[in-house]
């Protein structure tokens, strides 16, 4: 089977990797620098969690770096593709490093030595590196680099001091560039984007007046490995800034710059920004200069809300043209317009947010493979393709085809992963579990080694970790105490891994974040050093302490002492857990029929899997069926049509009609469901679910809906398919969303009203539109709908809540608005009002979350397992969600998301068995008196009763126990335990919760 | 009594409570620092044991929470259980001289970061006004 190659070793590139690896599929990740990670290892924080960057990014990483089926290059450029989809010959250049990948350690004495000074790459030029560097902390791998343009032996022959302190005789100034040749079935193109350089913008004086930064070097300026070690510090005077603005729309939404679309991500940066300045100095003034605040994305609407009622950073609505700088102060005075009056006003620090643009070797690149870009220069997609670009067995995801945030590009780089899948003759090899050999240390005295996280600064600046470390350090069997800026980082589970072996630790204790992310990775690096991974145990002293004490840092490192100590006391009686193997059923159950539903289900079936496709209504298509055009002039009619006859040729396929789920049951690789169709049920049986639910057009209950001429944009959408022609139309916006009711933006309805009302004019060009609006949210290229509309003569008429629009209707629809500009009450009478209504989740949201086991958002709907890194997964393995029932989204977007979501299930699928979790019961035959209780209470049916020596005895089944514990907490004899969560274990955490207790 | 700060065990449970509290953490939504917690998989895997040891150790209030009834448990039906031993177990504590509002049992799920500060501290200041618990062990 040929292997993939995946183009970019940023975050889309590698779950890219991941999805594929997972799969059994081969991978070569080719990545131009020393390291993967790429820009989302530079970010400080993420947005709307604040999660911190690095800390979700490096388990990734790291991931990819263990996993056998990926081999990485880095340093490594593609320099030619020759071939066809299935069959591609690829010329790799590999420039040299100089240093020994073999032989290096990551130690860094090597650039502690070095002489010559450098700005930094990763510091985005805030910081400096040396000529040999590691690129930062957590670099995977974690091998030095020379560079040769600064090192003095290149230049001048000289120093070679390097090479005389590197304890492993890893420097080889002799290495060479070398080309090698690879065979692949097809390609994934993640290189990703590059942030504007408003240096030609020279009104705002960046790279000449020192304090104004970029967004992305004021995240490496905010960040704790940053070039003040988490301190927000003036470059001027090293002077901590006491008001500071941000400036919107630099480089995007700009024709003058040739990127007249919209960026996307950088109103939400910008506010994530302000807010995490915050979070550094409370009283820090704070303003953030706009155009359009656009925080389109699930839950993004509560983080702006927040950060200008809860944070009080001040939004205002002007571009701001230019930037002077006080020469005396180095501070920046600029102007601007507010209720008609021009302003003038000083700022300590100003910060550009600046847009994405095309990395600039991808012109030459494309120009020699003749692949299609956009006019803008990114990699042309179609809105029903859009991971797949012009040339056939060549990928694309992330935001080399367009500027997006994180969860999309990551939706998009599972979507690239399945497609890439699809030009493989998939042969899978069996699966070898015990990769590891596993040391017994069950009866051993318990050795515990304890990893203090820093976190950066996000636990260091709220818990003295030194004192803590010396705190744990006099517990006893704590053979082993340390702290470390990242825990999670490679070279720390490299070290944590020397450290088993060196000290022979038998119980390693983690005190970070929190288990729900983390674990998984720590568990790994205990079984790369021999050890079970169940002798670990976590303590969460950064969500559950620092991030929630950050004032009280005395209570809070007392807190992080007991909670460690509370770990510690677990691990004391921690014993290894055998993971249960169990069969896969090799199908797959997707709920909801709409375009979600079907490309999920098509692509699973067209890769061998059957598939049970339910759908509630009697027909195939969902809310899809209502859409009649699209502004980018696809037929959705024909592409539904289309669609559904390969869903009808697809021996694959089950289509379920007029059927609803009544339950399902089991577990990852085995669930069972029913399902009914008027009073017959059938039940299936199958290894994943997804779910493709959809969502709602909300009914409105505002401006007189319903009375004649008042009409949603749906409803009018179907009036201009039948060739309605209106003289005057007016379409409010955020209807129903954005309000007290429902606070979350529908994403689409600004497209949407566009969209429409270009559709209305192009059927009569002497119609007057006009649109009311509270922000134009046309993110990514939709920015040009806007602009085209505008040209068209549509009117953009912004109103806000305190001056909503008024409507009467009595036969004649009349409507009063206030012109911001104007400051006019404006009165239009037109012949027909379309409301841009929200995006509601499905009815029976509820329903399913209840049957499923799986979480509701705030907002009603489904809730994924991380809304960064995990926005296809539930928390709950085996199942996954795609399209509206995740959250209001195109339908680009939608298929992106149910392509991935297809991807994500695919790595369950193509495996025959799967290991599940070694969290389970355990039943002392010796105490068990066989008095039943357990059977009642069990909701799987995972306990029966055995004959032992003639006693009748409980026996969990392991493959079916879920290790919820309810039979333990029942079981009168106490017989029945949990693995990990011991009677024992337990109770020493209690005992321990506010003092030393040694049982 | 104004600086008493009472001690409080939480057990969370690991798919919705759990998951609520770190979603305090990455929410910055602040609460007093009196609380020690404890992971458990489902808040029904709690043994009436284990919180009247958090009371013998010198607990002065001990929180239960798991996922929302009737349909958010994540092993379906533990919640209901839990909710059944926490009410014997409250009339338990008056026998033993235990305000009962000591032992508070929420639902609280994963996308509620809020109320699950707002139980933290709401309890610590009800903690704060009954005072140390009664039983301390020797």
């Amino acid at each position: 089977m040929k292997p993939v190659l995946v183009i970019g070793g940023g975050i889309t590139g590698i779950q890219t990797s991941l999805d594929l690896a997972n799969r059994g599929i081969k991978v070569h990740l080719i990545e131009k620098t020393s390291s993967i990670g790429g820009v989302m290892s530079q970010l400080d924080k993420t947005f709307p969690t604040n999660d911190c960057s690095m800390c979700i990014l490096a388990p990734k990483m790291i991931e990819c770096s263990r996993n056998e089926n990926i081999k990485i290059h880095t340093m490594s450029e593609v320099i030619e593709i020759k071939g066809e989809a299935g069959d591609f010959k690829v010329k790799i250049i590999e420039h040299p490093r100089s240093v020994d990948v073999e032989k290096c350690t990551g130690c860094g004495i090597c650039s502690e030595k070095c002489p010559i000074k450098v700005r930094s790459e990763y510091q985005s030029g805030t910081g400096y590196r040396k000529a040999i560097y590691l690129p930062f902390p957590q670099a995977v791998p974690l091998i030095a680099t020379i560079d040769r343009t600064n090192c003095l032996w290149f230049s001048k022959e000289i120093c070679r001091i390097c090479e005389k302190f590197c304890p492993s005789k890893a420097i080889n100034y002799d290495q060479v560039e070398t080309i090698s040749e690879i065979e692949v079935a097809s390609i994934v193109l993640a290189q990703g984007a590059e942030a504007f350089n408003p240096e030609v913008l020279t009104e705002y004086g960046y790279g000449v007046y020192p304090n104004v930064v970029t967004s992305l070097e004021f995240e490496r300026i905010m960040s704790a490995t940053g070039p003040f070690n988490g301190q927000i510090l003036r470059s001027s005077d090293k002077i901590k800034p006491k008001k500071i603005a941000f400036l919107q729309c630099i480089g995007s939404r700009d024709s003058r710059v040739g990127n007249s679309y919209c960026s996307s991500v950088c109103c939400m940066y910008a506010i994530k920004e302000a807010v995490i300045a915050q979070e550094h100095d409370p009283n820090l003034d704070t303003t953030i200069f706009f155009i359009d605040i656009r925080a389109f994305g699930k839950e993004f609407e509560d983080y702006y809300t927040q950060a200008e009622k809860g944070n009080k950073i001040r939004f205002i609505r002007s571009r701001i043209s230019s930037i002077e700088e006080i020469p005396e102060t180095k501070n920046l005075e600029i102007s601007y317009e507010s209720n008609g009056e021009i302003k003038k006003e000083i700022f300590d620090m100003i910060i550009l947010s600046v847009g994405l643009e095309p990395p600039k070797e991808l012109n030459n690149f494309s120009l020699s493979i003749d692949l299609k870009l956009n006019k803008y220069g990114f990699v042309q997609t179609e809105n029903f393709s859009p991971v797949d670009t012009s040339l056939p067995g060549i990928y694309v995801a992330g935001v080399l085809s367009g500027p997006k945030d994180i969860p999309d590009s990551i939706s998009q780089a599972s979507a690239a992963a399945v497609r890439a899948a699809s030009n493989l003759r998939i042969e899978y090899e069996e699966t070898n579990y015990s990769i590891y050999q596993e040391k017994n240390v069950e009866d051993k005295i318990p050795r515990i080694g304890v990893f203090v996280c820093h976190c950066g600064t996000n636990i260091g600046s709220v818990v003295d970790v030194p004192s803590v470390v010396e705190y744990v350090k006099n517990l006893p069997n704590v053979i082993y105490a340390e702290e470390n800026l990242f825990t999670c980082s490679q070279d720390t589970q490299k070290k944590i891994i020397h450290l088993i072996k060196e000290h022979e630790l038998n119980r390693i204790v983690v005190a970070s974040c929190s288990p729900r992310t983390h674990e998984a990775l720590f568990q790994a690096t205990l079984q790369e050093a021999g050890l079970n991974p169940y002798l670990f145990e976590m303590a969460n002293i950064r969500d559950q302490c620092s991030w929630v004490h950050m004032h009280e840092h005395e209570k809070a490192t007392q807190k992080a002492k007991d909670l460690v100590r509370m770990a510690i006391s677990k691990a004391r009686l921690l014993k290894p857990l055998t993971k249960p193997v169990t069969n896969v059923t090799q199908s797959a159950l997707v709920i909801g029929g709409g375009i979600s539903g079907i490309t999920a289900a098509l692509e699973i079936a067209d890769q061998g899997y059957l598939v049970h496709l339910v759908e509630k209504e009697g027909e195939l298509g969902g809310n899809f069926k209502k859409i009649k055009y699209l502004p980018s002039g696809d037929d959705p009619e024909k592409f539904l049509k289309n669609l559904k006859s390969q869903v009808s040729e697809n021996k694959n396929i089950i289509t379920h009609l007029n059927s609803k789920i009544n339950s399902i049951f089991g577990y990852l690789g085995n669930f069972e469901s029913v399902i009914s169709k008027d009073k017959e049920t059938t039940r299936i049986k199958h290894g994943v679910v997804i779910v493709a639910t959809g969502g709602l057009e909300y009914k409105p209950k505002e401006y007189l809906y319903g009375t004649p001429g008042i009409i949603t944009q749906l409803e009018f959408e179907e009036l201009l398919s039948k060739s309605y022609k209106p003289e005057s139309i007016v379409m409010i916006q955020c209807v129903g969303s954005r309000c007290e009711e429902r606070s979350y933006c529908s994403r689409i309805c600004c497209t949407g009203a566009i969209s429409n009302a270009l559709k209305a004019k192009e059927l009569n060009p002497d119609s007057e539109i006009f649109i009311l609006f509270k922000d134009i949210r046309t993110y990514g290229f939709k920015e040009d709908y806007y602009r085209e509309a505008a040209e068209k003569g549509i009117i953009f008429i912004r109103y806000d809540d305190e001056n909503k629009p008024e409507v009467s209707n009595d036969g004649k629809i009349k409507i009063n608005v206030l012109d911001p500009v104007l400051k006019q009450k404006l009165v239009i009478n037109p012949e027909v009002l379309v409301l841009s209504s929200a995006i509601i989740p499905q009815e029976d949201s509820k329903e399913l979350s209840g049957i499923l086991k799986v979480p509701l958002s705030k907002d009603g709907f489904f809730l994924e397992a991380h809304m960064k890194l995990r926005p296809l997964d539930f928390a709950t393995e085996g199942i996954f969600l795609c399209g509206l029932a995740h959250a209001p989204k195109t339908i680009d977007e939608c298929i992106s998301q149910a392509l991935g979501a297809a991807a994500r299930s695919i790595t369950i699928l193509s495996k025959k068995e799967i290991e599940t979790e070694g969290v389970i019961a355990i039943v002392d035959e010796k105490i068990c008196c066989g008095c039943q209780l357990c059977l009642n209470v069990c909701e799987y049916n995972a306990i029966e009763i055995r004959n032992i020596e003639g006693k009748m005895r409980s026996h969990i089944i392991p493959e079916i126990c879920k290790g919820c514990g309810v039979c333990a907490a029942t079981c009168p004899s106490g017989a029945i335990t949990i693995g990990h969560f011991t009677d024992d274990e337990i109770l020493s955490q209690i005992k321990n919760a506010f003092k030393e207790v040694i049982a | 009594m104004t600086d008493f700060e009472p001690k409080i065990i939480g057990f969370l449970c690991n798919w919705c409570s759990y998951a609520g509290a770190d979603l305090a953490g990455v929410s910055r939504f602040q609460y007093p620092p009196n609380m020690r917690q404890i992971r458990v998989m489902c808040s029904g895997r709690i043994h009436p044991s284990f919180i009247l040891q958090a009371f013998k150790e010198g607990a002065d209030g001990v929180l239960v929470a798991g996922c929302h009834t009737p349909n958010d448990c994540h092993y379906i039906s533990g919640n209901f259980k839990t909710e059944r031993r926490v009410a014997i177990l409250k009339k338990l504590l008056e026998q033993l001289g235990l305000e009962p509002e000591r032992l508070r049992l929420e639902w609280i799920s994963a996308s509620e970061g809020e109320k699950f500060s707002k139980t933290v501290l709401e309890m610590t200041n009800e903690l704060r006004k009954l005072g140390p618990s009664p039983i301390k062990e020797e």
